[in-house]
């Protein structure tokens, strides 16, 4: 969008009758693509980006709008109504770029046309005042022919990269015009096109994308295929349908955490049996910044956790295992979650299902537990687990069909008392191998935990697009900043005859662009033309 | 060594406040000094352009002209301020790198890991041009009290709001890519907080041209020609563009895509680098554009700054978001 040359004025007599819509959007388009338009959009776009910083997204942390929802009631649902909590997909921010990139293309596609004829044509002829011009070397008396210098000066002038070409005079006299510097506007107007194609593939991308989260609980009973119901949760471009995912399935078989002492992380490290399209299974190890790169599919580890194994033996002896992930809530990995079993006591002789008979069992799981007693974990990794527990019966509410947190119980229930506490106020601690007998005989028993790791699995079909239109890019931006255009001439004419022939020789310079160096590169060329006659 | 690295910071912040003073004391002879004289020539030429006198091209009457020896003790003594005052800054500059150093071998990595170290390496660079400029350009020395009191301001800032003591980097730092997208965000963003001085002080000193006496305006007094600051400015600038947008919306959005899964998330740093991004485009453009007037475009260019600022201290301290290192040590 930079301006560098005036454009040429219109036709002189307007024609006579102008139908005014056309010249209504004529005008409207000349206005879009000028650069006060341009600069104004470029300003309004970054504006528009701010409250984005500011309110909390939901493409980037849902949990934080409802939170948000929670501590501002009053203000949220106006912010929703401005797309406040989605401002990088509302109409408006839409509507500035979408604008800005039309102003854009209707003014690099003009130059762009302009360019090509530029590079077509000749350096144009040698002005007649040569002194006129910005850089000016005045007549001086040379040995050589006039046609010999002038072939002389545009070898100079071709070894230094410019286009020249050499003009007979009808006196006998020679010009050399040249030009040099055309990479500025080429690599202006790539840098331009490399953005337009990055704004076309990030719209492909969002098109034909999709994305997904799941906790992976380790072992081989608890493996993951892609498809999209065994998603926590997951998001499909519009132009993708659920069969469209690629096949695969994962298996957690082993999970690494390494440690400062201070609990600070180290490094994490998970390591997966793949088997892509049914194919044999291989073993495979990934890491924070070195994703597990399936075909048409990448798998980043993005955080990890304990998952407690819990058996419960209810009234008639019949026992349950849930191996159940608990959420870190801090970097010691204090972890909170919930074990549901809505499906015990169930009367082997009825086989009826007694729902207010269902056991729940909320608390923390610290994987060292402080010797100062305090809930919170001493350190991230298992030196001195501990399973925090608070055991509920009644009805679990699950078999309303709503959709609910699995990592709580249904407040509701507890609040309207259809689900009671029944181990008092403090949690009940259990080690690993313990068994807790709760009031009614029945048991609870810790086995052991389980590494889980939190996956997020993406395909972005343009990503590598993107990156060649960025570095293609990039490469435009440095070109259009370091060039400049500039254009010389030297004009050689036949020396008086009493001088015995030789020739006097003048020369010009035009920069075309804001060049401050250029005096001195006009007299080291005007240096080299003389001295290459010599 | 992390001690060493904290008294070295110290004495860093002491010696550029000795800089700065130098500078100052130059600075407040300015007029008078021979750079001061070269500073002042072309405004008092431009004003006898304006009056239409026909011999613009001659050095005003009370003026020496081309003052090559020094004519008086003062003058020299003044020189020699100046030069301790380009000296104290060299070693300023020594002594930040040695507290940069330190740092980086305290904790055994690039001293990139957090906001503390972060400002501390941005300045470091901003020094580092500063200085190249300031030697192969002697015209601009005047600028000095201003170049090295943003240094202060900023080093007092980043020990007094961001200190962070020696640590280990968290796993999602731990990449190749942390070098090439955190070292082409410092580099750039120190020629960025640089280019902001001869860019504001290009602000006065037109001001000051243009015949305006009140406060902002009577800095400009000393400091070098108007076109030479905005084109001070520019080449700046567009140094560091490039630079940015490789640091920024290449290396960033490549490491992002390894590390979170998406090349770009709208995180809050990433807005406000998207933010700075389009401004310092705006600013390129308005400067390429002959119908926008050079204050105009430096005004945007200072806008730009301010939008730095609020990425490496606003961002950092008020929105929680995936870049937030600002404490990454504790």
């Amino acid at each position: 969008m930079t301006i560098v040359e005036e454009r040429s004025a219109p036709a002189a007599a307007p024609p006579p009758r102008t139908n005014r819509f056309w010249a209504f959007l004529r005008n409207s388009w000349r206005q879009l693509t000028s650069m006060r338009t341009a600069l104004v959009l470029l300003f309004l776009l970054a504006v528009a980006a701010i409250p984005g910083s500011i309110f909390p997204q939901r493409s980037v942390s849902p949990e934080k709008v409802d939170q948000y929802y929670a501590a501002h009631p009053q203000l949220a649902p106006w912010l929703e109504r401005l797309d406040g909590f989605e401002v990088y997909a509302s109409p408006w921010f839409a509507s500035i770029y979408l604008l800005l990139f039309a102003s854009l293309i209707g003014c690099v596609v003009p130059r762009l046309a302009d360019h090509v004829r530029a590079l077509r044509l000749a350096p144009p002829a040698a002005p007649k005042r040569l002194d006129r011009l910005p850089q000016h070397a005045a007549e001086r008396a040379v040995a050589a022919e006039p046609a010999a210098l002038a072939a002389s000066i545009a070898k100079m002038l071709r070894r230094r990269r410019f286009r020249t070409v050499v003009r007979e005079l009808p006196d006998g006299g020679w010009t050399v015009s040249a030009e040099k510097g055309f990479l500025k506007e080429t690599g202006n107007l790539l840098f331009h096109f490399a953005l337009l194609a990055v704004l076309i593939g990030v719209g492909f991308g969002h098109w034909y994308g999709w994305h997904g989260n799941r906790i992976l609980v380790g072992g081989a009973d608890q493996g993951f295929c892609n498809l999209l119901t065994q998603y926590d949760d997951s998001a499909l471009g519009p132009r993708v349908q659920p069969g469209d995912l690629p096949n695969f399935c994962l298996k957690l078989t082993g999970f690494r955490a390494t440690y400062q002492s201070t609990g600070q992380p180290k490094t994490f490290s998970a390591t997966v049996s793949v088997s892509e399209d049914g194919g044999p299974e291989t073993s495979r190890s990934f890491t924070v910044n070195d994703p597990l790169r399936l075909r048409e599919a990448n798998v980043y580890l993005l955080g990890h956790g304990y998952a407690p194994v819990l058996r419960y033996t209810d009234r008639y002896g019949v026992a349950q295992t849930k191996i159940v992930p608990f959420l870190p809530i801090d970097g010691m990995q204090t972890s909170e979650g919930v074990a549901q079993f809505p499906d015990v006591n169930i009367d082997p002789k009825t086989n009826r299902r007694d729902s207010s008979l269902q056991v729940g069992f909320e608390g923390r799981y610290l994987p060292t537990v402080p010797t100062d007693g305090s809930a919170a974990s001493a350190f991230p990794a298992e030196n001195a687990p501990g399973l925090f527990l608070t055991a509920y019966r009644g009805d679990l509410g699950l078999d309303v069909g709503s959709p609910r947190s699995v990592y709580s119980l249904d407040r509701d229930q507890i609040a309207g008392g259809e689900l009671k506490n029944i181990s008092g106020t403090r949690p009940h601690e259990l080690k690993v191998g313990q068994t807790w007998t709760l009031d009614d005989g029945t048991k609870l028993e810790f086995l052991g935990t389980r590494p889980f790791a939190t996956l997020a699995i993406r395909y972005d079909p343009t990503q590598s697009l993107l990156l060649v239109g960025a570095v293609v890019g990039l490469l435009g931006l440095m070109l259009s900043l370091a060039g400049h255009r500039r254009r010389v001439w030297f004009r050689a004419l036949p020396g008086p005859r009493e001088a015995s022939g030789g020739t006097l020789l003048s020369a010009a310079g035009l920069p075309r662009t804001d060049y401050p160096g250029f005096a001195d590169e006009f007299t080291a060329l005007v240096k080299a033309a003389e001295e290459g006659t010599s | 060594m992390a001690e060493l690295s904290n008294q070295l910071m110290a004495l860093t912040v002491l010696v550029y406040l000795a800089a700065m003073v130098s500078y100052a004391g130059e600075y407040a002879f300015g007029s008078r000094s021979l750079i001061g004289r070269a500073a002042a020539r072309p405004a008092a030429a431009r004003q006898l352009v304006g009056a239409g006198g026909p011999a613009a091209d001659e050095p005003a009457a009370d003026e020496p002209a081309a003052p090559v020896e020094y004519p008086d003790k003062a003058d020299r003594r003044r020189e020699w301020v100046a030069r301790v005052a380009v000296a104290l800054n060299a070693l300023g500059l020594l002594l930040h790198l040695g507290t940069l150093a330190t740092r980086g071998l305290a904790a055994d990595r690039m001293p990139w890991g957090n906001m503390y170290e972060y400002i501390l390496s941005a300045a470091f660079v901003a020094s580092a041009v500063w200085l190249g400029v300031v030697l192969r350009r002697p015209a601009v020395r005047h600028l000095g009290l201003f170049a090295t009191l943003a240094l202060v301001v900023l080093l007092g800032a980043a020990g007094l709001i961001a200190y962070t003591p020696v640590g280990p980097l968290v796993p999602a730092l731990n990449s190749y890519w942390f070098i090439f997208h955190v070292s082409t965000i410092i580099i750039s963003s120190g020629i960025f907080l640089l280019g902001a001085v001869p860019g504001a002080m290009f602000l006065i000193r037109d001001g000051y041209d243009q015949g305006k006496r009140r406060f902002p305006y009577t800095l400009g007094r000393h400091v070098p020609a108007a076109a030479l600051l905005e084109r001070l400015t520019f080449r700046l600038h567009a140094f560091a563009f490039p630079l940015f947008t490789f640091g920024a919306l290449i290396a960033g959005p490549l490491w992002a895509e390894a590390s979170w899964g998406r090349y770009w998330g709208w995180d809050p740093k990433e807005v406000w680098a998207f933010i700075s991004w389009i401004v310092y485009a705006a600013y390129l453009h308005a400067r390429s554009t002959p119908s926008v007037k050079r204050t105009t475009a430096t005004l945007i260019a200072l806008l730009g700054f301010v939008t730095m600022l609020m990425n490496l201290f606003g961002v950092n301290l008020f929105f929680a978001g995936l870049h937030s290192y600002a404490n990454a040590g504790g």
